[in-house]
């Protein structure tokens, strides 16, 4: 659906070069909710607008629906563009425009006629939950609304592809959940591609498949969300990561019990999906003779299954440690012992 | 009562010379609108960065801009007269003095323009072409509409300044109130025409804004 190929996007500037996306290959499938995660000046803003030709990449080509985006222009690249719409972190309406207005923008340019424009605009009103809105003006509306109104204006031609430019980044947190919601829906109803850039772990896990890790340009990671959850490699990765399970606010505690408890091991155990329902700890105890003491632990759930992390201290003699050990490992569990927090 | 304290007012000379001040105003208002949205509007397009980017021509119509906003109006006057024979057959009359009125007041409200298209927030522009809009459409159904009440609020300043610009023209022989206030006021030495003159042109100028004002709140949705 979407191929990203040798991408490098170069800007001259007055202190020289900069290289905003360097050397990057991508493949997004049809259907998919594509997440791509950095943080700010990762690159991540010129690489979604790479893929509707709001910039042209320096060198590599762009293919998004069979497509050469980066090499067409004019009303070629205006049609192309009537398939992948965009929605933004600042929703970008018009506010001149009442919200029956603004989604019928897109139809306008699209050149359907009056009557169509305005049974496709209710229908869409419908469609984002905001029956009864329709004769408000931008202003009227709370930002979760608006994002609504973004999101409808985005649906309006029956895309292909929904770009999402940091689209819940000026949300709180209950409306994000609202929004993501509503891609999610979007994307099984209509069978949409998301493409999605953010700077939040918790979007990605929320509604995204597959995810890649941006830095300095450079994809350093991708890979399906459950397992790159579950097995980070990159360090950005792993920074991402513990920012959803809230392993960054353990590591004083960590630290604390690393000090009080020179014996006994301090182990970090991964579950995910079936592994998260069994009684693993109570049977260390039951059968082992161990004490196993939790320092933290949450579950979180991904569109494909929950995952878990749970750090557990573990005393008893070194012989009844390892024995621990192993019978974590034959769970099946990711186990990780730590030295150090 | 009006006859005793303005003794020497001939009312009818004086609605002829309001009728023709309204008429300058008017009608260069409307063409300087035409004129310098236009010409701002290039100017914004082809700014750095903007759709149209362009060194040249950003530097040529901004200089030219510049020029003829710097030159004072009563200097552009003079200067124009041979164009103002050319265009219009005379240099006496009410229409003699339209030129001279837009070539003034279009760079100044070019200027104005920009600043209101500027104002409008990238991010809009971004949304409309990242839906397949055209430049025209951009023009037309975001530029414009988004800049709408500093666009008004801008003629509107405009003209209140080309209200000041007709008196000047005036005295050169344009007609309107500031000729009547120069020639029959001044010159003769009756002080009460040129109050009479001086009432009826804040009497427009204060109309003009009114309008402006309420125009410009109406249509901000913001």
């Amino acid at each position: 659906m979407i191929e990203l190929r040798t991408i490098t996007k170069v800007y001259k500037t007055k202190n020289g070069e900069l290289t905003a996306v360097d050397n990057v290959n991508l493949s997004i499938e049809k259907g998919e909710i594509y997440g791509i995660i950095g943080y700010s000046g990762a690159g991540k803003s010129t690489m979604i607008r790479l893929l509707n030709g709001l910039e042209k990449p320096t060198t590599g080509s762009v293919i998004v629906n069979q497509e050469e985006i980066s090499a067409i222009s004019g009303g070629k690249l205006r049609a192309a563009r009537q398939k992948i719409s965009m929605i933004f972190q600042h929703f970008n309406l018009l506010w001149s425009r009442t919200v029956e207005e603004n989604i019928a923008f897109p139809l306008e340019i699209a050149g359907v006629p009056k009557q169509e424009r305005t049974k496709r605009v209710a229908e869409l009103i419908d469609l984002v939950g905001l029956t009864g809105r329709g004769k408000a003006y931008p202003s009227q509306l709370s930002g979760g609304q608006k994002q609504r109104v973004g999101i409808a204006r985005a649906l309006a031609n029956n895309p292909e592809v929904l770009l999402c430019d940091e689209a819940t980044s000026a949300l709180d947190p209950e409306t994000t959940d609202s929004i993501l919601e509503l891609l999610l829906d979007i994307n099984k109803r209509l069978g949409l591609t998301i493409v999605l850039i953010t700077h939040e772990m918790h979007v990605i896990r929320k509604i995204c498949h597959r995810v890649a890790v941006m830095e300095a340009g450079k994809v350093v990671e991708t890979g399906k969300v459950l397992e790159v959850f579950q097995n980070p490699q990159a360090p950005i990765t792993k920074r991402f990561v513990s920012q959803v399970s809230g392993t960054n606010e353990t590591r004083e505690s960590i630290e604390q019990i690393l000090e009080n408890y020179p014996s006994g091991k301090l182990v970090k155990v991964t579950f995910v999906g079936q592994a998260t329902e069994q009684p693993v700890i109570s049977q260390l105890i039951k059968e082992h003779g161990v004490d196993v003491n939790i320092v933290h632990g949450s579950i979180s759930y991904t569109t494909s299954g929950p995952y878990g992390t749970l750090i557990v201290h573990i005393d008893g003699t070194e012989e009844q440690v390892q024995t621990a050990l192993h019978v974590l490992a034959k769970h099946e569990l990711q186990t990780e012992v730590i030295e150090h927090a | 009562m009006l006859s005793q304290l303005f003794p020497n007012v001939n009312w009818e000379k004086m609605t002829e010379a309001l009728y023709e001040t309204v008429y300058m105003t008017a009608v260069s208002t409307i063409i300087t609108f035409i004129l310098g949205l236009a010409i701002g509007i290039v100017l914004f397009l082809t700014s750095p960065y903007q759709l149209w980017a362009n060194k040249i021509v950003y530097f040529l119509t901004g200089s030219l801009v510049n020029i003829f906003r710097s030159i004072p109006f009563i200097v552009l006057i003079i200067l124009l007269i041979p164009f103002t024979k050319f265009l219009v057959g005379s240099i006496r009359g009410a229409n003699a003095a339209l030129p001279a009125l837009i070539i003034g007041a279009a760079p100044f409200y070019a200027r104005m323009v920009l600043i209101a298209l500027r104002e409008i927030d990238k991010g809009v522009i971004e949304a409309a072409r990242s839906m397949g809009a055209k430049t025209s459409t951009i023009i037309f159904k975001v530029l414009m509409p988004e800049s709408l009440p500093a666009l008004i609020s801008g003629i509107t300043v405009t003209a209140v300044a080309l209200v000041g610009y007709t008196a000047m023209a005036g005295i050169i022989g344009a007609g309107g109130l500031g000729n009547l206030a120069y020639l029959e006021g001044f010159q003769r030495n009756r002080s009460d025409v040129t109050l009479m003159a001086t009432i009826l042109i804040l009497l427009v100028v204060f109309i003009i804004q009114y309008i402006g004002d309420f125009i410009t709140a109406k249509i901000d949705k913001r």
